[in-house]
């Protein structure tokens, strides 16, 4: 159910709080994308792709967190975390989101998503 | 231009290495059509020995995969035998009806083992060693653990012998001569070599002569000239090879023992080239790669252009690739008026060597037991060097000679810059030190890539190493330990004792400590020190969740599609209606897609929605079942027969002591996973003897296995040990689980443990060393205290409700 979105704009929707995920660890948002990992790191950062290796297709929410990286639970291919593409002699890259983190609160922005499924 | 049309009869090693090198020189200078009678791509024929003893996998030892035919425009026919080859018409002709017209042809049909013509030869089961054919039969031949004699105690019967030895097959060797490998090496050495092949169990006959080969259909027996009558499932000729000149007969080409070629590799007809072992060069057949790649080189010059090339022998050398046997010859060593000869041994090393030195030169060596100075020495024979001066120190080696101190490379650093290293790939010194210095190369795994030495049998990759040391001096790690993984250089065994060493509880203060190179690990040593922790410090540890593999941290097996499998425990294969009825509703209530009977005696319940794998558990739980840690690195199943319950057979309750067992082992981590089975008798219909650990009950007792493997590997266990009653195998299970679990590496089989501490080890600090076994068992005890609590029951109260569930669902609000 696509709707057609024109406008550029940003719109930040609410996830939930940084804490809900643990450390080195990830949580899924299910999104009219598809399902959305949620990575928090070592250094509290985090960062958001969409659930699905380059390789096969793979949960990367499933994986093991590794600075800004993460293990793929299926083949092990090791995905990074900012731009979603394989790293080392794998290739591929998976879709990435913005978010931002504001009052220990994480925010995707659904004008982007959106406009993925409307692409 | 049309391009010059190539045609190649055999798809072995050396006209393997004539592509490789013309593709580099004249790069698109031909079309390339290869014919081979084997149905497949062209593969390192000897290293054929690792694949049956099942140190490697056949994919590892070839050498032209699919891609590298695509890649360079090759036809490659598998499984087509050349029949004719029509020298008027320049075509040649295969069995199936395949034409192809040549401008330049080359024979490399290799060799064809002898067989011996006695009575019985044809049966089934009687087998040659030289293609992959030969080694999947023998693998599947071996499968049957029965016995296995092998005819030829030369190069090939030897590592045949001990890779059917590997295999779990009763072998025995027989031998024509006096001593083994006599053509190779001198009685001395021989009677040295077969002492080393007898310890390892196998039998060897020798001054055997073999009269007949009984059997109905397959071989049963073979009957020796004195009588001697021996049982065998399986019987390998490996008593030679004749070159296979049958082809160059047929077309009339010049032949002898092998095709005639001149020094140029071109036979009677100037427009065909024989390479390999079906050539006769100078005379001389040959039989070991070394010479034959040298042939190959000359014939790609040739086809370059470069009509300079020649091809002249050398000697050769033999190393015996069995691992843990060193041996090395090399020049002609037989004993004869006008050679003198210098000799060495001590045999509290198990060393022997002898020179044979004529008019002041090397001529031939032997060594057993320290081979390192092969090259050197090998080097000397080949190029004739007068030896006088050094003649006082020689057989000491390079080191001695030189003066210089005895440092394990200065052997590697006296050598003068042709001296080949890598005897399979033609590599010398200078082309190894060239590359490692102009590539910038650091590393064994580099010099492979870039020279190709020490990438086909192996046996030299000492000295590359050596060598590779010597070049890049302290820069050069030979990481005599491979270290965990790229975060560390350290290796497991040393970071499990810094571990205990330094009181280490967690795995920051690990990465602190012990200098990790990255900021929190990767996903091969996080796991491995999570386990580490908790086998060191029971009750102490804190569990790391994200350090676990998913499997670990939900407790249920991630599938292809991201859905999961469910399989609950059923203590000792044994269920009940209670369990199958709870299993039906929920699959009922969960829509589970499919429900299956796994290998290990219980029920999978496949395709589960993570969000719904507490609900499930909650049901399966009230129903009295916990989890089967299907997922564990850590106590898996313990398959049971029905044992005197039931079974005519059963000596013992196999299923009663099973179902202990488990009980009494499971939640318990270990290494890798670790999988029982106990059988009422020696019928073993719980397969006991392919398991980590295995019971076999008898009459008087419990025989205890353990180390076998029925999985990626298949090896039959080693026995432990006997006793006499349930308790007591209790107990040295667990002392043995326990030992396992203290020196294990993270991911290391049972059976891989025991082949590196050695089965002795084992038996002796969990059999002999009675006050040994007590303390591990109660260390296991201890343990246990906190691992046995079900994790589904945990995660049904609530236990990290947020893997469970999403964290946003903007399906809904995109609905809005
Ligand atoms: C379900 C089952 C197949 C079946 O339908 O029967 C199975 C399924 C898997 N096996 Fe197995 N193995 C199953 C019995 C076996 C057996 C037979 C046995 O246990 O008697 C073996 C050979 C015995 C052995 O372990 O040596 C076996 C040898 C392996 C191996 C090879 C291990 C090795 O070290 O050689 C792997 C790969 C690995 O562990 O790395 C493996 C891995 C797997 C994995 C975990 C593959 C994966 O990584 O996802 C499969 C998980 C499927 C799932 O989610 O349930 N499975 N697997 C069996 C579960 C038994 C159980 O009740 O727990
Ligand atoms: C188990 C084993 C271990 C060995 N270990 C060592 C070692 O440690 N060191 C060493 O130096 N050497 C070793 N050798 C010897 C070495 O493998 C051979 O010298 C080498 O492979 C010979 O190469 P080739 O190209 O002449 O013949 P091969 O590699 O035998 O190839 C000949 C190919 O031609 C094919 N063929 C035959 N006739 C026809 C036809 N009419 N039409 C089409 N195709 C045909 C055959 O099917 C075969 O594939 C070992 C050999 C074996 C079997
Ligand atoms: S044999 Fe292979 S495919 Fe089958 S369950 Fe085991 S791992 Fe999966
Ligand atoms: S699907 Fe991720 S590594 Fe294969």
């Amino acid at each position: 159910m696509s709707k057609a979105i024109s406008k550029v704009k940003l719109q930040w929707v609410d996830v939930g709080p940084l804490d809900a995920i643990p450390i080195r660890g990830a949580r899924v948002v299910k999104s009219a994308v598809g399902c959305i990992a949620v990575f928090r790191t070592a250094e509290n950062q985090a960062f958001a792709l969409l659930d699905k290796c380059p390789h096969k297709g793979g949960p990367l929410s499933q994986g093991i967190v590794h600075d800004t990286g993460v293990t793929c639970p299926l083949h092990n291919w090791v995905i990074n975390l900012q731009t979603g593409a394989a790293l080392g002699a794998d290739e591929g890259q998976t879709a990435s989101f913005n978010l931002k983190i504001e009052k220990g609160r994480i925010l995707l922005d659904a004008a982007q998503i959106n406009s993925k499924v409307a692409a | 231009m049309t391009k010059q049309k190539l045609v190649v009869i055999g798809n072995g090693m050396a006209p393997g290495r004539v592509l490789d090198r013309l593709f580099e020189a004249a790069p698109g200078a031909y079309d390339v059509t290869i014919f081979n009678a084997e149905p497949r791509v062209n593969y390192d024929r000897i290293m054929l020995s690792p694949v049956l003893s099942g140190e490697k996998s056949f994919e590892q030892i070839v050498i032209h995969g699919d891609g590298w035919y695509i890649k360079n425009g090759v036809t490659l026919y598998k499984g087509a035998t050349v029949t004719g080859i029509d020298r008027a018409a320049r075509t040649v002709t295969t069995a199936r009806g395949e034409v192809a017209s040549y401008d330049k042809l080359i024979v490399a049909t290799g060799s064809l083992p002898i067989i011996i013509p006695v009575p019985g030869h044809t049966l089934a089961g009687v087998l040659t060693y030289r293609d992959l054919d030969d080694v999947q039969a023998m693998l599947i031949a071996a499968k049957s653990r029965g016995k296995a004699v092998v005819i030829g105690g030369g190069l090939l019967g030897l590592e045949a012998a001990v890779g059917l030895k590997e295999q779990g097959m009763d072998v025995t060797v027989l031998h024509l001569m006096p001593t083994l490998m006599e053509r190779q090496l001198d009685t001395a050495a021989g009677h040295l070599l077969q002492r080393a092949i007898e310890e390892r169990g196998i039998r060897v006959i020798t001054k055997a002569n073999t009269k007949e080969i009984l059997g109905a259909k397959r071989v049963e027996a073979v009957i020796l000239e004195d009588g001697t009558r021996l049982h065998a499932d399986l019987v390998i000729m490996a008593v030679g090879i004749k070159p296979n000149a049958a082809l160059g007969k047929i077309a009339g080409l010049e032949v002898g023992r092998g095709i005639k070629v001149d020094a140029g590799m071109a036979t009677s007809d100037p427009d065909i080239y024989a390479v390999g072992e079906c050539a006769e060069a100078h005379g001389q057949t040959f039989g070991l790669v070394a010479p034959l790649y040298e042939m190959a080189n000359v014939i790609a010059a040739r086809l370059a252009g470069d009509q300079a090339a020649e091809f002249t022998p050398s000697a050769t050398a033999t190393k015996l690739k069995v691992t843990g046997i060193n041996l090395f010859s090399a020049g002609d060593f037989a004993e004869a008026k006008d050679r003198e000869e210098i000799v060495l041994r001590d045999a509290a090393r198990g060393i022997y060597k002898r020179l044979v030195l004529k008019d002041n030169r090397l001529i031939g060596a032997v060594f057993y037991g320290d081979t390192a100075d092969g090259a050197w020495f090998f080097d000397l024979i080949k190029k004739g060097t007068d030896v006088t001066a050094l003649r006082d120190t020689l057989i000491f080696g390079p080191s001695f000679a030189g003066g210089t101190p005895l440092d394990p490379t200065a052997a590697v650093a006296a050598l003068p810059d042709e001296a080949e290293i890598c005897g399979c790939n033609g590599v010398c010194k200078s082309k190894i030190t060239t590359a490692i210095t102009s590539l910038s190369l650091k590393s064994l795994d580099d010099v492979r890539a870039h020279t190709k030495a020490s990438a086909s049998c192996g046996s030299c990759t000492g000295l590359v190493e050596q060598l590779i040391k010597v070049t890049l001096g302290d820069a050069y790690n030979p990481a005599a330990v491979q270290p965990m993984c790229g975060c560390t250089g350290l290796g497991h065994d040393d970071v499990r004792r810094l571990i205990v060493a330094r009181s280490i509880k967690t795995i920051p203060d690990v990465m602190q400590v012990l200098e990790w190179k990255t900021s929190c690990g990767c996903a091969k040593c996080r796991p491995a020190l999570n386990y580490y922790l908790l086998a060191t410090w029971p009750g102490d540890y804190k569990d790391d969740n994200q350090s676990r593999y998913i499997n670990e941290r939900v407790h249920a097996n991630i599938q292809k599609d991201g859905t999961y499998s469910v399989v609950p425990r059923m203590w000792g294969g044994m269920t009940s209606v209670k369990e199958l009825r709870a299993i039906a509703d929920v699959v009922e209530k969960f829509n589970i897609p499919a429900v299956k009977c796994t290998g290990g005696q219980r029920i999978d319940m496949l395709g589960v929605k993570k969000e719904d794998l507490p609900a499930v558990w909650s049901d399966l739980n009230k129903a009295g079942m916990v989890s089967g840690a299907a997922y564990a690195k850590g106590l898996r199943t313990v398959k049971t027969c029905v044992g005197t319950d039931w079974c005519r057979f059963g000596t013992q309750d196999s299923t009663g002591l099973g179902i202990k067992l488990e009980k009494f082992l499971w939640g318990s981590w270990t290494p890798a996973k670790l999988k029982l089975a106990v059988s009422g008798c020696p019928r073993n219909c719980a397969e006991a003897t392919c398991k980590d650990i295995g019971v076999i009950c008898v009459d008087s007792g419990y025989d205890i296995h353990f180390g076998g493997a029925a999985g990626l590997d298949i090896k039959g266990t080693e026995v432990l040990g006997h006793v006499g009653t349930e308790d007591e195998a209790i107990e040295v299970i667990a002392a043995l689980t326990q030992l396992y679990r203290e020196q294990g590496r993270y991911l290391e089989r049972i059976y891989k443990w025991m082949k590196r501490v050695g089965v002795k080890t084992v038996q002796q600090q969990i059999m002999d060393d009675v006050p040994r076994r007590k303390a591990l068992y109660e260390r296991f005890v201890f343990s246990q205290k906190f691992s046995q609590s079900d994790p589904w029951a945990e995660r049904v109260k609530g236990k990290d409700a947020h893997e469970f569930g999403a964290l946003a669902d903007l399906t809904l609000e995109a609905a809005e």
